[in-house]
């Protein structure tokens, strides 16, 4: 699985959900709505820089706080491709996952990805590339690489891969 | 514990497993995205509807038409898949309603779209929050993905002072790790200081672990767990502590003696200073509540603040019982009373304002001093306003004097 886009840089640790997606948005049940209100309490111009593929780099301990599912599924619908990030805050990587939105840990490549930079992943291998230059990244267990395959835990509950 | 629920003979920090659930629990917010999720997934019914468990507490009551109408789809989803739900009005804050009504013993697994699940870790349980994906997952197939955490032994020795709560010595202990210091770990309290705490106490410990980036925080259950648990439920349990000398991943020790009231200074639960080096902030709203700080133990100490003086003139304060049962003992013991006559705003059982849904918003250039559990840039209302994390005491302190002090200042003062 291989994942390609540009990079959109938010250059800070411990990026709470909050922050990201509002409290006062969270009783918005549409993709495509919450993608409206991403980030609006960080900076709403990052919005802006979502064009295309984007590939979300991002500091240490990504997504710490809240288990509300609506940062990573607005990120989705905003065409968010992948996180790469420092480090990630558990329940916000699982969300990911679960989502089918790569997230990898790969602190090199974050040092060395500017915004816009050409970023491509390399799921199975671990292995994340900026601007043509190699990081290794810490690779994802074999599970989560089935879920993100399958698209997702929904779609891989429904092909009957958990039963 | 997660041994037990996996199907692995044998299993060791950083193994993926799949975990059987004892409960999974979701509230207002997380249940319709999970019935949703669950519609994705192809299926028509949770696994075991007696292990399924729905609260409304974020929305309730309902702050306007979509919360109103998530609430009565939720009530309909739960009625048609014959699963338990507590109801506006019939339980309160989902944490403190499920260990108030016996879904919470040591030794279980318990799942929660909610990330204050770790709050279940005060009974000795592996609570541990999710996402509503996750959730459906749980509910369809009454199993999770988990990668086995390590754990971290938090000692706290000796006794904790004056105004020192459960609240202080887990910003005690966030202070000394990080907000990410626990990352991929099972925080496990031990020693006579964490031993001598009451489950109040211990919810409001076990409910930030979640502040370190951890799985969840247990208290091995013991004599005081036992004697909370006696004629509230009727579930088997199992007592699970580590070895004393067990290799773990850290061990943290905690000398009580050394701690203070804390607080959380804006913008994060990891921003820690004693109480006395914020003295003389102007607080304009008070919030005593919430499913870490909203337990009798709270109402009391913020009652000893208040009964008989008045909240400052310049600063409203915000009382919320976490549930409908502590609500009614609170007005039985004059509490709540007590709180209205100060000028305080007694509200029902809601997250509300916590996470800046509704119901004590703060506008813009405002301070709040709160026993919740997040001080976030804007989670209580606007990007520009500021929160502060303490206990009930030096939050209900506050209320009195228009700013942040000690609250052996204001326990000093004469009452009216």
């Amino acid at each position: 699985m291989i994942v390609e886009g540009r990079a959109v840089v938010i250059d800070q640790d411990n990026v709470d959900t909050d922050v990201m997606y509002p409290g006062q948005f969270i009783g918005i049940l549409d993709d495509d709505e919450m993608a409206q209100h991403l980030f609006e309490g960080l900076d709403p111009a990052l919005r802006d820089q979502l064009v295309g593929d984007t590939i979300l780099v991002c500091g240490a301990n990504f997504g710490t706080g809240s288990s509300r599912e609506n940062v990573p599924a607005a990120m989705r619908a905003a065409g968010i491709k992948c996180v790469v990030a420092k480090s990630f805050a558990r329940i916000f990587h699982r969300n990911c996952i679960n989502l089918g939105v790569p997230a990898i840990r790969c602190p090199e490549a974050v040092e060395a990805a500017r915004p816009g930079s050409s970023i491509g992943i390399d799921i199975e291998a671990g292995v994340v590339e900026v601007d043509g230059r190699g990081f290794a990244a810490t690779a994802l267990p074999p599970f989560m690489v089935e879920l993100l395959e399958a698209g997702g835990l929904a779609p891989w509950i429904r092909a009957g891969r958990g039963s | 514990m997660l041994l037990a629920h996996c199907e692995a003979d044998d299993i060791a920090p950083g193994d993926f497993v799949m975990v059987a659930a004892d409960v999974v629990m979701a509230n207002d917010l997380g249940g319709p995205h999970a019935a949703r999720e669950l519609v994705k997934m192809g299926v028509d019914e949770v696994f075991d509807r007696s292990k399924v468990v729905v609260v409304a507490d974020h929305l309730m009551p309902a702050k306007d038409i979509r919360a109103a109408e998530m609430l009565k789809a939720l009530k309909e989803w739960c009625d048609r898949q014959g699963v338990t739900y507590y109801d506006q009005g019939r339980g309160g804050i989902e944490h403190t309603v499920l260990v108030e009504e016996g879904w919470v013993v040591p030794g279980s697994v318990i799942v929660g779209a909610d990330s204050h699940s770790c709050t279940y870790g005060a009974l000795g349980a592996f609570g541990t929050g999710m996402g509503a994906t996750d959730i459906a997952g749980a509910m369809a197939l009454g199993r999770f993905w988990q990668i086995v955490p390590g754990t971290i032994v938090v000692e706290y020795a000796g006794e904790k002072g004056d105004y020192v709560t459960g609240k202080d010595l887990i910003l005690a202990l966030i202070s000394e790790i990080g907000v990410a210091g626990g990352t991929g770990m099972a925080l496990e309290f031990v020693g006579e200081g964490a031993a001598a705490l009451s489950i109040d106490e211990r919810l409001a410990v076990s409910n930030m672990a979640v502040e370190a980036g951890a799985d969840t925080g247990l208290f091995p259950a013991d004599e005081v767990t036992a004697a909370y648990l006696e004629n509230r439920t009727d579930r088997p349990w199992v007592a699970e502590r580590t070895d004393p000398d067990a290799e773990v991943a850290g061990r943290v020790r905690i000398d009580l003696a050394g701690v203070p009231p804390l607080i959380a200074l804006p913008h994060s639960p990891g921003n820690i200073v004693p109480v006395t080096d914020a003295i003389g902030r102007k607080i304009d709203q008070v919030y005593i509540g919430n499913c870490a700080n909203g337990t009798m133990t709270d109402l009391r100490q913020a009652a000893e603040m208040l009964r008989g003086r008045s909240v400052h003139k310049d600063t409203r304060a915000i009382i919320v019982p976490a549930s409908q049962k502590i609500y009614r003992q609170a007005l039985a013991e004059g509490l709540l009373d007590a709180f209205v006559e100060a000028g305080c705003i007694v509200m029902t059982p809601t997250c509300g304002a916590c996470l800046g849904g509704h119901s004590g918003i703060i506008a813009g250039g405002e301070s709040a001093i709160t026993t919740t559990n997040r001080n976030f840039k804007g989670r209580m209302g606007s990007n520009d306003s500021f929160v502060h994390l303490a206990n009930a005491w030096v939050a209900a302190a506050a209320a009195v004097a228009g700013e942040i002090v000690h609250p052996a200042d204001v326990a000093g003062r004469a009452a009216a």
